[in-house]
Formats: structure tokens, sequence, C-alpha cells
């Protein structure tokens, strides 16, 4: 299973890459939201999977999986939410402004010159 | 803190109240207060003399970092005591001279001296410490000062250009020279020059001794202007007059000598160093002289023919090296070489200084400096004439004044070196007094341009801007007693022999110290071979002088494309080209471009390092069974992921999005994390609502049309390279495990302990309830910042359209 969800990962990290290269802001962003599913996903496949029963002490299992990584991965999903959350209004606020999405046009005032 | 620390900081103390007595009495010259302070430190090292003739040395200590082992040392013996000499009485001189030369209400004074009295403090630290990083501070500020004084007039173009030009090719040697001496602290685990001189021995067998060498080297020669780094002192003549005399002719750049005379016993052991340093010497020597002539500006001519005699001297210097290599005191009569570096030394600070000073006086009476519209003065200027016509001379080396005393003595030492059986001397040593001897009629030609063209020949008043007079009594002084000197030392040379030569050439040359030497310099000694040399110059530089329209077009031959100077300034405008283009090559603003160097460098390193450790291992044993649900859902995240670069609408990939988020949801569950997937399931939904909210606002622009992505086969391989690294990674990672995991722990106690059953809640709210508290805080901060960004609108929406 391990193996598989390398492969998974790598194929969501490969795609979010090739979306951040993109001109458009937007497909940057879905780039970034890839990203941190391929992170996510990462950090639940290095705890090992399938180990053991759900972490909640009243199932009285023998074994648990690991429920480390699962609170270290309910962080990193509230963060990238609100950095998310930023980056697109971000986004929503550029295109108000300055009335384009493609990245190309937007460089630093010093390189137009 | 002895009598010795208070006189270094003297100066530096009394700079403090200059501007204010300057402020506080406009009336008076700011100068007279100033005066006062290098005749008092006159006085004082004065009264050294007899001290340091009898060979003793003052040693005073002021602990400063002591951890490091930098202390503020300072110790006076001969050498020191000429140093600190020199620059307290020529300081006094051209004090006085400036009082007369600078107008109390046109220029700004207080700047003049404070700078003036800073670079002098910094002169007395640099010859009298001890310690290398503490020389080194005072060798900095030196370089320093002496930039502040170069662009004393900051509105002339020309004076910027020489303050820079002087401070980056001073601060080039000053930095090497830091190099050297933390790599002598090194070999020698000192900082004490004392002490070093001591470990001479056991340095010399060090293998970073011959770049200690170089590295020093550079410093001195850089400071004290020897070819090729000898460009900037002609570009400094756009200080005052006065600073030129003081800084670039007596003192600044005489602390590259210093430096070199002090490090001698350290050194002189090698090859190397007496061949640089005589070799760079007699290059100097010879080019220096031989620009000279070519020069039309008095200051001009001044300033190669400094270059020309510093050159003289470090080559003197560099030859007196030998004398270490013999024991016997009979044969030992390359001591001589020191002993006439050292004369000059002290000849050319006076003769240099006064025709400095009578280069001042003629510009200040007449407007110009420029010998190709002076002429005739002799009748306006008598006295500054004779000044002159007596520094000149003695430039040239003429009897009876005292250059031609050490002239002779260089003469000699050049001859003896031929008969030196060391490093080839013997063979190649041939060429020294040759180049020498050539090199001493071009200074015997310029010196009589300097003596003659201003003041001989066809008066044209109209080419002078002033009507010209005889300078004021305060201007005379100074240059007459420089002048007087010159006469005293030429006539009485003995005076000097054993009061300072002798502790001097001591000081130089330690192991020497033991046996019995006197300094003895004769004006007559015989028909010596260096006679007939000087004769033959004179009659040579006077032929030459007479015919220079008919061989003055030589200087043409050599474009001024191919000069120094030249490849000074295509070196610094050519690598600001260069290096702009450079910058402009890789920053090229596209945010693509970055995040290419970013991806590229991740896949290299990794890359490489995955390979170098043979890291990759490929592990299934410990696996988990794949399911059927699971490979569906795998399947479904895959072909999601790489449909939406297919999307041709940015709806559609929203759409995708979301879908491969609620798979991730759904795997959450699968793999047995229930908060996760309850919070994956709403979050996800909350950012699809934003993705096509924003999506939604799109303004609608011409310009953005629809349009599926195009492919790009450098981004494709990117990506891949990415992905395929990143899965790598994890395979590596998940077939190396070498620890168990800690969650047992948690297992154990979370009921125990905690009193909750959830474990990963446990976890978040209790046993890591920090990083729960800063993830609040990222929310919050977001929420404000979405808040402020959609609020403050303190837009430019005026620049905005103007640049549209």
């Amino acid at each position: 299973m391990e193996v598989l969800m390398a492969v998974v990962i790598g194929i969501l990290f490969m795609s979010a890459t090739y979306l951040m290269l993109s001109k458009s802001i937007l497909r940057i962003i879905i780039g970034t939201g890839l990203l941190s599913h391929g992170a996510h996903l990462l950090i639940l496949t290095m705890g090992g999977l399938k180990r053991g029963t759900v972490p909640l002490l009243g199932e009285q299992a023998k074994s648990y999986v690991d429920p480390l990584p699962q609170a270290l991965i309910l962080t990193a999903i509230v963060i990238s939410f609100g950095v998310t959350s930023f980056f697109l209004v971000l986004a929503y606020r550029t295109y108000q402004e300055l009335g384009t999405d493609n990245m190309d046009q937007l460089r630093g005032k010093e390189a137009n010159e | 803190m002895s009598m010795l620390h208070w006189a270094v900081f003297f100066p530096f103390v009394a700079a403090l109240f200059v501007p204010l007595m300057y402020k506080r009495f406009r009336w008076i010259h700011t100068g007279w207060f100033v005066l006062i302070i290098p005749i008092l430190l006159f006085i004082y090292f004065f009264i050294f003399i007899p001290k340091t003739s009898n060979g003793e040395q003052v040693m005073a200590s002021l602990a400063w970092i002591p951890s490091l082992d930098v202390n503020f040392d300072v110790y006076l013996d001969g050498l020191s005591l000429l140093f600190v000499l020199l620059i307290t009485g020529i300081g006094a001189l051209v004090i006085l001279y400036s009082i007369f030369y600078l107008d109390k209400d046109k220029e700004k004074l207080h700047n003049f001296y404070v700078y003036l009295l800073i670079f002098m403090g910094a002169m007395l630290g640099l010859v009298l410490s001890d310690n290398l990083i503490v020389l080194y501070m005072f060798w900095e500020f030196t370089s320093f000062s002496s930039f502040l004084l170069i662009g004393y007039w900051h509105h002339r173009e020309r004076s910027r250009y020489g303050a820079q030009k002087s401070m980056l090719i001073t601060v080039l040697g000053g930095l090497s020279m830091l190099g050297g001496s933390v790599l002598l602290a090194f070999m020698g685990e000192t900082f004490s020059v004392r002490e070093l001189i001591g470990k001479s021995g056991e340095l010399t067998a060090h293998p970073l001794f011959n770049a200690t060498i170089l590295l020093i080297l550079l410093g001195a020669f850089t400071k004290s202007a020897q070819f090729p780094f000898h460009i900037w002192l002609p570009d400094a003549m756009e200080a005052p007059t006065p600073v030129s005399a003081y800084l670039h002719s007596a003192t600044m750049v005489k602390a590259g000598i210093y430096l070199v005379a002090r490090l001698s016993p350290v050194f002189a052991e090698s090859g190397l160093w007496l061949w640089l340093i005589a070799g760079f010497g007699i290059a100097t020597l010879f080019w220096g002289s031989f620009s000279a002539v070519k020069q039309t500006d008095l200051k001009g001519i001044l300033a190669f023919s400094t270059i020309s005699q510093l050159g003289m001297i470090m080559s003197l210097l560099g030859l007196g090296a030998a004398a270490l290599h013999y024991e016997t005191m009979n044969e030992n009569i390359y001591m001589a070489a020191t002993v006439a570096a050292v004369f000059h030394l002290i000849n050319h600070a006076t003769f240099k200084g006064s025709l400095f000073m009578a280069a001042g006086i003629i510009d200040h009476e007449t407007g110009t400096r420029d010998i190709r519209k002076l002429g005739g003065l002799m009748n306006f200027m008598p006295i500054t004439f004779t000044i002159t016509l007596i520094g000149a001379l003695s430039m040239a080396g003429v009897p009876p004044f005292n250059g031609f005393l050490s002239k002779e003595m260089f003469f000699a030492a050049m001859i003896l070196v031929t008969e030196m059986d060391l490093f080839n001397l013997d063979t190649w040593g041939v060429l020294l007094p040759v180049i020498a001897w050539t090199g001493s009629i071009f200074t015997f030609i310029y010196s009589l341009i300097i003596a003659f063209k201003p003041f001989t020949g066809v008066f044209r008043p109209e080419m002078l801007e002033k009507k010209p007079h005889e300078a004021p009594i305060g201007m005379l002084i100074p240059p007459v007693i420089l002048a007087s000197l010159v006469i005293i030392f030429g006539l009485f040379p003995n005076l000097l022999a054993s009061s300072i030569l002798e502790p001097v050439v001591a000081a130089i040359q330690p192991g020497l110290a033991k046996n019995e030497f006197h300094v003895h310099i004769s004006p007559w000694h015989g028909f010596q071979p260096e006679l007939f040399m000087t004769i033959g110059v004179i009659i040579f530089g006077v032929l030459l002088y007479l015919t220079l329209n008919k061989w003055n077009k030589i200087y043409g031959i050599l474009p001024d494309r191919l000069s120094l100077n030249s490849f000074y300034d295509s070196l610094l405008k050519g690598g600001e080209k260069v290096f702009i283009s450079i910058t402009k090559l890789f920053m090229t603003g596209y945010i693509r471009t970055y995040l290419v160097y970013i991806f590229l460098f991740f896949i290299v390193s990794l890359g490489f390092t995955l390979f170098w450790k043979d890291a990759f291992a490929f592990d299934s044993e410990n696996t988990a069974p794949i399911g059927i649900y699971e490979l569906i859902l795998a399947t479904i995240i895959a072909i999601g992921a790489i449909a939406i670069l297919f999307a041709k609408s940015r709806l559609t990939s929203i759409i995708i999005l979301g879908a491969v988020g609620y798979m991730v949801s759904i795997f959450f569950v699968l793999f047995r994390a229930p908060d996760l997937a309850l919070t994956q399931l709403v979050i996800e939904t909350i950012s699809v609502a934003l993705f096509l909210l924003c999506f939604y606002h799109l303004p609608k622009l011409p310009s953005r049309k629809e349009e599926r992505m195009t492919f790009k086969l450098n981004n494709a391989l990117i990506s891949i390279g990415v992905g395929v690294i990143v899965a790598l990674i994890a395979l590596s990672s998940h077939s190396n495990k070498l620890f168990d995991s800690i969650s047992g722990y948690y297992l154990e106690n979370a009921y125990k302990e905690a009193g909750g059953k959830n474990i990963v809640n446990v976890i978040l709210v209790d046993f890591r309830g920090l990083d729960t508290m800063f993830e609040i805080t990222v929310l919050g901060i977001a929420a404000l910042g979405i808040f402020a960004m959609i609020k403050l609108r303190l837009t430019r929406r005026k620049l905005t359209d103007e640049n549209e």
C-alpha cells in the first residue's frame, strides 16, 4: 500500500509543479492546493498505514494507528487553508487592481524599464 | 595607559574640539589652535632621541580585547621614532602653511582640520603599535582620512574621482594586508610584531610563508604607490596642496615603506621577499621618473617623482634584506643599502615637502600650475625660486645637497648587489644598477623642469589669472625651514648618523645590533664608481633636458588606451557592465524563472544526495496490503491530478481540485483518521467555494480567454523530476525506518494523564497544545489580513493609470 501511495503522491507533486510553472495565477493556486494534498498524504503514509484501529480509546482494541501524524496533518490542513484563502483573496484583489491574471505581466517595475 | 598612548590619542581628542573652536572663534584662523598639537607632540617625541640612540626601547600595553590577543601595545624604537618625528615635524610645518593657504572665510576649515588631525593620530598609531590588528586598524584610518582629504573640495568632479580611486586601491591593499596579518598570527601564534620577529626562523619553514609575503606586500605596495598600483597617487593631487605635501609625499605613502622595514626581520630570510621588493621598487623608480617628464602639471610631476623616489627607497630596503644572509661583519657591506634607504627617506621628506609647498605657492599666487603657462617668475618670486632650486637639485642628486649623498649611497648599494652570490643576484642583478642609472637620468630631467620651467623663460602675464607676487611670510616659513634642513643634512650628514640612522638600522636588522657597527656618511669618499655614475647622470641629464623638445615625442608611442589608468577605468566600468548583465541574465523578474531555479535545485541536490549515499531502497515487506477501495481511490486521485493539467476551463479545474480533495478525505476515512476526514471535508468545501468566488469575480478582460495550458517540454520534465524525486524519497524513507514511533506513550497516557479518549484531540490540545495555539493565530492573522486587504484602499490608481 505504501508503495502505491508513494506513486500517487509523486503524481500529485508532479501535477502541482506543472501548474505552478504556468502563467495564470489561478492555476498556481490550484497547484499549491494539490501540493498540500500531496504533503498531507505523505505525512500520513510515512507514519505507517493500517496498523490497527481508529485512535479512540473507547474502541478497546489491541493496537491503534499512530495518532501523532494525524495531529500533525490536522494542524497542517488548517494552516494551509488559512494561507490558501489569503492567497486567493490576494489574487482576487490583484485582478481588481491590476486587471490581469497573467504572471508574465505581473513583473516588478524595474524590469519593465 | 602610558604617555605614549595619550600621545596617539591626543590628535583624535583634539579633533573633537576643532568644530567648537571654529564656531566659537570665527575671527581667528582655526589652524592656529591646531598648530599647537603637532608642536607639543614633536617636542615630546624629540626627548626620546637619547634613549633610542642608546639602543633602548619603550614598551607600553593597553588591554583592548585581551581574550583575542588584541591589545593596543605601543613600541617605540629607532624606526618608530624616525616616523613619529617626520609625522609631527612635517605636520606642524604643513599646518602652519595651511593657515596661509586656506582662506578662513571661504573654506570649511573645521572639516579640514578634523580630517587632518584624524590622519595624524592614525599615522602615529600606525607606526607606534606593536599589535598587527591595531596596526591594521590605524592603517585603514589613514586610508579613510586620506579619502576625506582628497575629496575635500567635494563639489569638484575630479576630486571625487581621485578620492574614490585612492580609496579603492588602498583599501584593496589594506584588506590583503589584513589577510597577511592573520596568516602571520596564525603561523606565529601571536599578533605582536616583536614576538614574531623572535620566531622568524620557524616561520620561514611554514608552508603558508610565501602566501603571507604576497599578501603583506600587496598591502605595502598599494599604500606606497608602487608600480602598478601607483595610479591613485597622481589623481590624489586634486587635494589641497598642504594635504599633498603632508600625506602624499612625507607620511602616508611611507606607511608601506614602514611596514616593509618593520617586517623585514620576519621575512628577510626569503628570496621571494628580497626579489619582489627590489624588483618592484626598481620598476617603480624607472616608470615613475620616466612618466614624470611628460607631465605638464607641477603637482603631477611631483606626484610621479614621489612614486619614483618611493620605488628607490623600496628597492634599497629589498637589497638591505640581503645583509641577514651574511654572518661576519667584514662581509656585511649590504647593510649599507638599509642605511641608504633610511637616509633617503628623511631626505625625501624634506625636499619633497618643500617642493610641494613651493608648487602650492606658485598655484596660489598665479592661479595655475600648468608649466606651459608659467614662465619668468624668477623676478617676482625670488624666495620661492630659491626654495624650488634647492629642493629640485637635491632631488636630482647634485652636491652639496642631501639628495646627492643618498643617491651616491644608492648607486653604491646597487653596484654591490652584482657581487652578491645569492638568489641569482650575481647574474640578473646586473640589470638593477643599469635600470637605476637610467631612471636617475630621468629624475635629473624632471628636477630641472621643476626648477627652471616656471621661473625662467618668457613671462606671459596674459596666461595667468592673477598678477604674480611673492607669497606671504607665513607661507614661506615652512618651505624655508625644510630647504635649510636639506642643506644642513647635506653639509653635516653625520648629525643624523648616530642619533637617528643607527637605531633605525638596528631596528630593521636586529640581528646586527649585537655587532658593533657605525654609520658614517662622508660627503667625499674618493673616486668611486658611484661618483662617475653621478657625473654621467648629470651630463646626460643636462643634454637630454636641453633637447627635450626633440625627443619627447616618444611619449606619444604608448597610446592612452593602453595606459594603466584606462585599464583601471575600463576595469571599473567594464566590471559594472558585466555584473549588471550577469544579474539581468538570471534575475528576469518572471516568477516562473525563479520557480524553475528552485525546483531544479531541489531535483539536483536531492537526487544527487540519494545517488551519492546509495539511498535507493525498495522494501515491500513491511507494507500494508492493498485493498480494492484503496486501489480505486488512488486511481481516481491520479486521474484527477493529471486531468487538471488538461482542463480547458478554470471551472473544470476547480471542480477537479475539489474532487481530489474529497478523495483525500475518503482516504483519511480508510486510513482510520476520522478527525482528519471531517476537517478535510469541511475545509475542502470552503476552499472550493472560495475558488469559485474568485473565479466568478474575474473581470471581463478582452485579453483573458479560456484556453488550455500549452504544453511545455521543460516544465513537463521539471515536474516529472520533482514527482519522481518525492516518490523516491518517500519509498526510501519508508524502507529505512530506523526507530520505532514514540506514539506508544500517547496511547498509554491519553486517558491516564489527560483524561481524554480521543487521542488525536488530546495531542492537539493537551500534549502539544502550543502548536494549536499558534495555528489559531495563523488563522486569525489570515482573517485579519483578508479583511485589511479588502477594506484598505490606499490605491495608487492614478499611478497605475499612468503606467498603462
